[in-house]
């Protein structure tokens, strides 16, 4: 056994190191700065101290950007669930001949920019885009409304970024569960709905819970959509982030606050690991 | 009665998903044609102007090219590395293997606003300058799980049996890598090559903490023209980069087909 084990050693030795070189010391030296300060001057002092996260929790200005994170996520994953399993029963049930064409369809915005797909909405939203011009031709309103800048526009960006992970997880849950299964529930005299309600929905809860996982750790993570969506009252904790490292080079309470949104998603994942495991998460995702 | 409605209404929600999905993608598709100075409804007419544009446009260009070397370098460094271990992980068994495993994964989870942070803060702890080995490093990092996801599911087909046939027959291990391995592994390459290629490519979020002046990429050119606000251009430039992204896997598909008729 010994001697054959170099090769998968050998095999592994550069994905490894690189995880481990540009990953796993990288976010230790987030943890190692959050407790260092900051001089008047801008240099950075090595302490250890908990000055950075006093300073986060100090008043309520950083941590409602917190409760805001998690609010968010929750609505983007309760909007993801509501569009995304209808159309993920859709593609189980469906017969049609483009079923194929139908799945790669919605893994299409895979491929295509982010930026690009979360600027479009000011297309959509916009004063003078594409719903405001038909309303108001149509006669339905008098002038523009301002859509856009808000928390529902942050949303839209957030929702088309992520309802792909929501269907597939759901599809691949639902794809998984056995035909024989509903037969038996309809020749037992189940109606087509309480089928669905005692079989079908039952098994497919393993897909939901992983693509719910996906959408909020993702959600609670994102940049881009309030960013260029949202306005100032929409800030997420990474965009905290971005201004505190970026914008004023605060290296130590940028780190402070990497660590407060780690935390977060370090509790959310391993209490869905301990209830539900976290293995399905990679399966829709090959 | 009941069953044929109720199916016709999931089969229309999913239609309104499916148009809630493509819309913003469509728009800039057709804003992009738009004659007009502001990019936005109602059109006046249809244009090649702002593609014109975007040809004479330098800045646009060296970005365009930062990505092109950016997306190619990625997909090699991150491909190579990713089937080796992908081997490691399908064909040998070790203690450790599915801790291994997830940790290869992590990044998937980890937000790339902390993937940003924490590779510039060990950058400036070793006093080196941003620069494009970094940029191309850190798109390394980022690709490799999702590299290593695809490639692994590929391989699993892949026999050590066609191997110890060519063996058996007398080839040696070089012979036996060129003609039997290379050719089962290509469409495992190629599939991790476009994926990595197309996460680079497009990457916004971690480059935004990268990426300097002087080694500006596509997406974030266009984040930066966002500023001033949305023009027929950038609608053009997305054009370009969706017909980009989504046209070569598709390229790279009919190609292959192509050459498998051939042979």
């Amino acid at each position: 056994m010994k001697n054959k084990l170099w090769k998968p050693i050998a095999l592994l030795s550069p994905a490894v190191s690189a995880v481990f070189l540009l990953l796993v010391i990288p976010v230790g030296f987030i943890v190692v700065y959050s407790f260092w300060l900051r001089a008047p001057s801008g240099a950075d002092i090595p302490a250890f101290q908990f000055g950075n996260f006093a300073k986060f929790f100090a008043d309520f200005f950083y941590p409602s950007i917190l409760l805001r994170t998690i609010r968010v996520s929750f609505e983007t994953v309760a909007l993801c669930l509501v569009m995304g399993y209808i159309p993920a029963y859709f593609f189980y049930r469906s017969k049609t001949r483009f079923k194929a064409i139908l799945l790669l369809l919605i893994m299409l915005p895979f491929w295509i920019s982010f930026i690009i797909r979360t600027m479009s909405w000011i297309n959509i939203l916009g004063d003078t885009g594409l719903i405001n011009h038909f309303l108001v031709k149509l006669g339905i309103l008098s002038s523009p409304i301002g859509m856009l800048y808000n928390e529902g526009s942050v949303l839209m960006g957030l929702i088309q970024y992520l309802l792909p992970f929501m269907i597939l997880n759901i599809y691949v849950s639902l794809d998984g569960i056995d035909k024989s299964l509903l037969e038996a529930a309809r020749s037992m005299g189940c109606t087509e709905w309480q089928a669905f309600k005692e079989v079908t929905l039952p098994l497919s809860l393993p897909g939901v819970s992983a693509g719910s996982l996906l959408v909020f750790v993702l959600t609670a993570g994102t940049y881009l959509p309030p960013m260029i969506l949202g306005g100032p009252g929409n800030e997420m904790i990474a965009n905290l982030i971005f201004k505190r490292v970026i914008g004023t080079l605060d290296w130590p309470f940028g780190s402070a606050i990497s660590v407060v949104l780690l935390s977060l998603l370090l509790i959310i994942v391993w209490t869905y690991n301990r209830y539900l495991g976290i293995n399905q998460i990679f399966k829709s995702l090959q | 009665m009941i069953k044929v409605s109720g199916w016709s209404l999931i089969r229309l929600y999913t239609i309104l998903v499916y148009v809630f999905m493509f819309a913003p993608i469509a728009v800039v598709v057709v804003l992009s044609f738009n004659p007009e100075q502001f990019g936005c409804f109602p059109m006046k007419g249809v244009s090649l102007r702002w593609f014109f544009k975007l040809a004479h446009n330098e800045p646009i260009l060296i970005a365009f090219k930062n990505s092109l070397i950016l997306g190619s370098l990625t997909a090699i460094f991150s491909t190579t590395i990713g089937i080796l271990a992908a081997l490691a992980f399908v064909r040998y068994d070790f203690p450790g293997k599915n801790t291994l495993n997830t940790l290869l994964l992590a990044p998937i989870m980890i937000p790339e606003v902390i993937l940003g942070v924490a590779l510039l803060l060990f950058i400036r702890w070793l006093q080196q300058p941003k620069t494009f080995i970094l940029l191309v490093i850190g798109h390394v990092v980022l690709t490799l799980p999702y590299v290593l996801l695809i490639v692994q599911a590929r391989l699993v087909g892949i026999k050590r049996v066609y191997e110890e046939a060519a063996q058996s027959l007398g080839a040696n291990p070089f012979q036996t890598f060129k003609e039997v391995t290379l050719p089962l592994l290509t469409p495992a390459i190629l599939a991790g090559m476009l994926f990595s290629f197309t996460i680079s490519f497009d990457d916004i979020t971690a480059t935004l903490f990268w990426a300097t002046a002087q080694n500006q990429t596509v997406p974030v050119k266009i984040f930066g023209m966002l500023r001033n606000s949305i023009s027929p251009e950038i609608n053009a430039l997305g054009t370009v980069m969706i017909i980009l992204t989504i046209g070569t896997p598709l390229l790279a598909g009919y190609l292959s087909r192509k050459f498998t008729r051939g042979d």
